[in-house]
C-alpha cells in the first residue's frame, strides 16, 4: 500500500493554466497508472482544457462536473492568492491539499493549517513538490518528468520524507540503485510552518502495511527533529528511522538565512549538531552521507528481523 | 528582517501603544534637538541590530540637551560588536514603578502565534521562563478568528496579575497581538513594558522582526520608516558580490540563480537546489574545499541567469575554478544550465574544460547536457557519482 495517495485518488489542479502548472499535469497524468485528474481551475479561463483537463473558473464548479466530492488538490497559484485557493479547496470538500508555492507569508500558512484541521483536511507544504507512489501516481512535480521519475523511483518498502523536494528524488534514486525501493515518498516542503510534519506522517507510516524503514532528510531550523523524536520515544519506535542532515556548515553562522525559508539557525535548538544529538538519543540514525543511507537501512532492517 | 528600536517603537506606537516620549537623531545636533523637545532627563541609545548595547557604553544617560548631545556624538562613533549605529534614540526618561515583558512569536509546532506575557520585565524572557516558570503566561491565538481580549486577560491573570493592572493591560497585549497577525511579525516584543508611578504603561523597548515574504504586502508602512528595499537585515548586510548575486536573480521571473553569499575561498560554487546546496557545501569543506560563496540555482532559471551567475562566481578575486553541482533535477533543465555556464566561461575567454572543475547535474534533458558537455570537453558526471563524491572531485581539482 501506500500512505495519502493511491491509484484511485482524484485531484485537480488550481492554477492550471500556468507553465509550470502545465507540465506538472503532463507528469502526472503519463505516471505510473495515470493521475486522475479530474480537473483544473485558474478563474476567468473556464472552458479551456490542459492536456485534455478541463478547467473551470471555481473549485465548485470542478466538484459539480466530477459529480461527487473530490480527494485532492495541487495548489500552484502565485503567494498572494495561495491562501484564498486553499481555503476555497477545503471548502470545496477536497481533503488532501498539497501546496508548491513558495514564499508564502508565515500567517497565511497558519490560517491555511488551522482551516484544513476544522474541516478535517490535510495540507501537505507548501515550498514542496508533492507525493509519489512509485510506480502508481504521483501528485505534484515531484520526480519531475514520467520517464525521470521512474529512473529515481522503485516501488519498496522505505518511506521517504524530506524537508527539501530535490534531496526527495536524490534519496530515493540512492535507494532505488542500492535495491531498496519506496512505498511513498513525501516532499515535506521548507518553510517554517508546514503543514504536515514528520511526526504528523509517522502515524501514517506506520500503519502501512508496506512500510518497513523511514528515511528523512533535514536542515537546521526548527523544532520538528525534535518533535519526531519525541513521536518516536512515546510510540514506541514503530520503524526504525535513518535521517541525513544537511547544512552542518550552518551552525557557525547563526541569523544567516540559506536554502528554505525555515533555514535559520535562531536559537540553540535550532543546530545541526543539537538536532543530530536529539534524534540520535531517539534512537535514529543519522547518517554522513548520502550514499551511507541504504546500508543503514538494511543494517536497521536486519536488526528487526532478528529481533 | 529585524527592525531597529526606533522603527519598533513607532510600529508599536501606531498600532495604538503608549510608548516613551522621544525620538531618532542621525547627528549630536538632531539629538540635542530631540533633547529639547522632551524637555527633561533622557536616555540616549544606540541604534544598532545587536544585543550587549548597555555593556559596550552604547546607551547612556543626560539631565540636559548638552550632555544629551555629548553622549550621542560618542555614540554615534561606537562600533558594538561589528556594527555601526544607524543613529540614536533619544528618549525621555521614565519613573518605572515596575517593568512587565509582553510578546509574541511563532510556535512552529503548533502552527499558531504564542503570546507571552510577565511580570518580570527588563530580563530576557528566556531568563524568567528558565528561573521563574510560574512567572511566565502563555497563550496560542488562532490565525482564521480575530484575536478578542479575554485571550490576553486570561495570559495576563495567569500570573497573578489584578485589579487595574490587569484591566489596563488588557487592550495592550491585544493591540501587541493583532499588530502581530495584522504586520506579519515573526517577533513583536515590548521589554519593557513599564508601569508608571500614575498606574499608566509605556512601552520603553521594543523588539520587532517582519517576515521577509510579506515585506511586500507592507510596502507603505516600510518606505514610511525609510526601510529600504536592499536592506536585508540579515546577522551582516549583504556584500557588493551578494547584492550583484541578487541583480543577477532579478534579471528575469524564470527560477533561481542567486541567494548568494560571499566566503573567502578559491573554489567557486554554482550548486542547487535549496537542500542540494546545502548538501553540497557541508561536503566540499568535508573533503578540504575552499568555497567562494554559497549559491541556489533551480526552479528552471533561463540560460541567462545560469550563465550570469556563473559568471560572477567565475569573477570572484581568488577564484581559480567553478563547480557545478546539483541533486537531481526534476524541473530545472541539466541542458540549459549547461549551455548557461559554457557560455560565461566563452564570454569571460576561459576554456570551460578548464574553468569548470566538474559538472553534476542529473534530472530531466541529462542526454543534451551531457552532450553538450562533452562537446566542450567539460568533466561531468550523472546519477550514479553521488553529491559527496562530486564534490570530493571539486575539491581535489582546485587544493587549497
Amino acid at each position: 500500500m501506500s500512505i495519502l495517495v493511491d491509484a484511485g485518488t482524484t485531484f485537480i489542479v488550481q492554477g492550471i493554466t500556468g507553465r509550470e502548472a502545465v507540465n506538472l499535469t503532463r507528469e502526472c497524468l503519463d505516471y505510473g497508472v495515470g493521475a486522475s485528474i479530474v480537473g483544473g481551475v485558474t478563474p476567468g479561463r473556464k472552458g479551456r482544457d490542459v492536456h485534455g483537463v478541463p478547467v473551470f473558473d471555481t473549485v465548485a464548479q470542478a466538484v459539480e462536473h466530477h459529480g461527487g466530492p473530490i480527494d485532492g488538490s495541487v495548489v500552484t497559484v502565485p503567494p498572494a492568492f495561495t491562501k484564498d485557493a486553499v481555503f476555497e479547496a477545503i471548502a470545496g470538500g477536497v481533503k488532501l491539499v498539497v501546496i508548491v508555492t513558495e514564499r508564502i507569508p508565515r500567517a497565511d500558512v497558519a490560517a491555511m493549517v488551522e482551516f484544513a484541521a476544522m474541516h478535517d483536511a490535510r495540507i501537505i507544504g507548501p515550498n514542496c513538490l508533492g507525493i509519489i507512489v512509485p510506480d502508481v501516481i504521483k501528485m505534484g512535480g515531484i520526480g519531475g518528468p514520467a520517464k525521470d521519475a521512474a529512473k529515481a523511483y522503485s516501488p519498496g518498502p522505505v518511506g521517504v520524507m524530506s524537508r527539501s523536494g530535490g534531496m526527495t528524488t536524490e534519496i530515493s534514486s540512492t535507494l532505488t540503485a542500492a535495491g531498496l525501493g519506496q512505498s511513498t515518498a513525501v516532499s515535506i516542503g521548507g518553510d517554517a510552518i508546514i503543514g504536515s510534519t514528520y511526526a504528523e506522517l509517522m502515524a501514517l507510516f506506520a500503519a502501512d502495511g508496506q512500510t518497513e524503514a523511514i528515511v528523512i532528510y533535514t536542515e537546521p531550523g526548527g523544532r520538528m527533529e525534535a518533535q519526531l523524536a519525541q513521536w518516536v520515544a512515546e510510540n514506541g519506535d514503530p520503524l526504525p528511522i535513518v535521517a541525513f542532515m544537511a547544512g552542518r556548515f550552518m551552525d557557525e553562522m547563526p541569523g544567516m538565512s540559506f536554502g528554505h525559508a525555515g533555514t535559520i539557525v535562531e536559537g540553540k535548538e535550532d543546530t545541526a549538531s543539537e538536532k543530530i544529538a536529539r534524534l540520535a538519543a531517539a534512537g535514529i540514525v543519522v547518517a554522513e552521507r548520502i550514499e551511507e543511507i541504504p546500508d543503514l537501512v538494511r543494517s536497521k532492517l536486519a536488526e528487526r528481523t532478528a529481533a | 528582517m529585524r527592525f531597529y528600536e526606533y522603527e519598533s517603537k513607532e510600529i508599536v506606537r501606531r498600532a495604538g501603544i503608549p510608548t516613551s516620549k522621544g525620538g531618532f537623531a542621525k547627528t549630536a545636533q538632531e539629538a540635542r534637538a530631540r533633547a529639547e523637545e522632551v524637555g527633561g532627563p533622557v536616555v540616549i541609545k544606540s541604534q544598532v541590530l545587536t544585543g550587549g548595547r548597555m555593556k559596550a557604553g552604547g546607551v547612556q544617560f543626560a539631565d540636559a540637551p548638552d550632555e544629551a548631545a555629548e553622549h550621542a556624538a560618542r555614540i554615534l562613533e561606537l562600533e558594538i560588536n561589528g556594527h555601526m549605529p544607524r543613529g540614536v534614540l533619544v528618549d525621555g526618561r521614565v519613573e518605572v514603578a515596575q517593568e512587565y515583558y509582553a510578546g509574541v512569536v511563532w510556535d512552529g509546532l503548533r502552527k499558531q502565534p504564542v503570546m507571552l506575557f510577565s511580570d518580570m520585565g527588563g530580563i530576557d524572557i528566556e531568563e524568567v521562563a528558565e528561573r521563574h516558570p510560574d512567572h511566565v503566561g502563555r497563550g496560542h491565538f488562532s490565525n482564521v478568528l480575530p484575536f478578542s481580549d479575554f485571550q490576553a486577560k486570561q495570559v495576563i491573570a495567569s500570573v497573578g496579575v489584578t485589579g487595574r493592572a490587569l484591566t489596563r493591560l488588557t487592550p495592550i497585549l491585544t493591540r501587541l497581538a493583532r499588530l502581530f497577525v495584522q504586520r506579519d511579525m515573526t517577533l513583536a516584543e515590548i521589554n519593557p513594558l513599564a508601569q508608571l508611578a500614575d498606574g499608566s504603561f509605556v512601552a520603553v523597548d521594543a523588539h520587532m522582526e517582519m517576515e521577509n515574504e510579506a515585506r511586500g504586502r507592507h510596502a507603505e508602512l516600510l518606505a514610511d520608516l525609510g526601510v529600504g528595499e536592499e536592506e536585508t537585515r540579515e546577522a551582516r548586510e549583504a556584500t557588493p558580490f551578494e547584492i550583484a548575486g541578487e541583480e543577477v536573480d532579478a534579471q528575469d521571473h524564470r527560477g533561481v540563480a542567486g541567494n548568494v553569499t560571499e566566503f573567502d575561498g578559491n573554489l567557486g560554487l554554482v550548486i542547487g537546489a535549496g537542500g542540494g546546496s546545502l548538501t553540497l557545501f557541508d561536503a566540499v569543506r568535508a573533503h578540504g574545499g575552499k568555497p567562494a560563496n554559497y549559491c541556489e540555482i533551480g526552479g528552471n532559471p533561463s540560460v541567462a541567469k545560469a550563465c550570469g551567475l556563473a559568471k560572477l562566481v567565475l569573477q570572484k578575486p581568488g577564484v581559480e575554478k567553478i563547480a557545478v553541482m546539483m541533486s537531481i533535477v526534476s524541473n530545472t533543465r541539466v541542458d540549459i544550465v549547461a549551455r548557461g555556464v559554457i557560455k560565461a566561461c566563452v564570454e569571460l575567454g576561459y576554456e570551460p574544460a578548464d574553468k569548470i572543475a566538474i559538472f553534476r547535474i542529473p534530472g530531466a534533458w541529462e542526454e543534451e547536457g551531457f552532450k553538450i558537455l562533452e562537446r566542450y570537453g567539460v568533466p561531468y558526471a550523472d546519477r550514479t557519482v553521488s553529491l559527496n563524491e562530486a564534490a570530493k572531485r571539486a575539491a581535489e581539482a582546485v587544493p587549497a
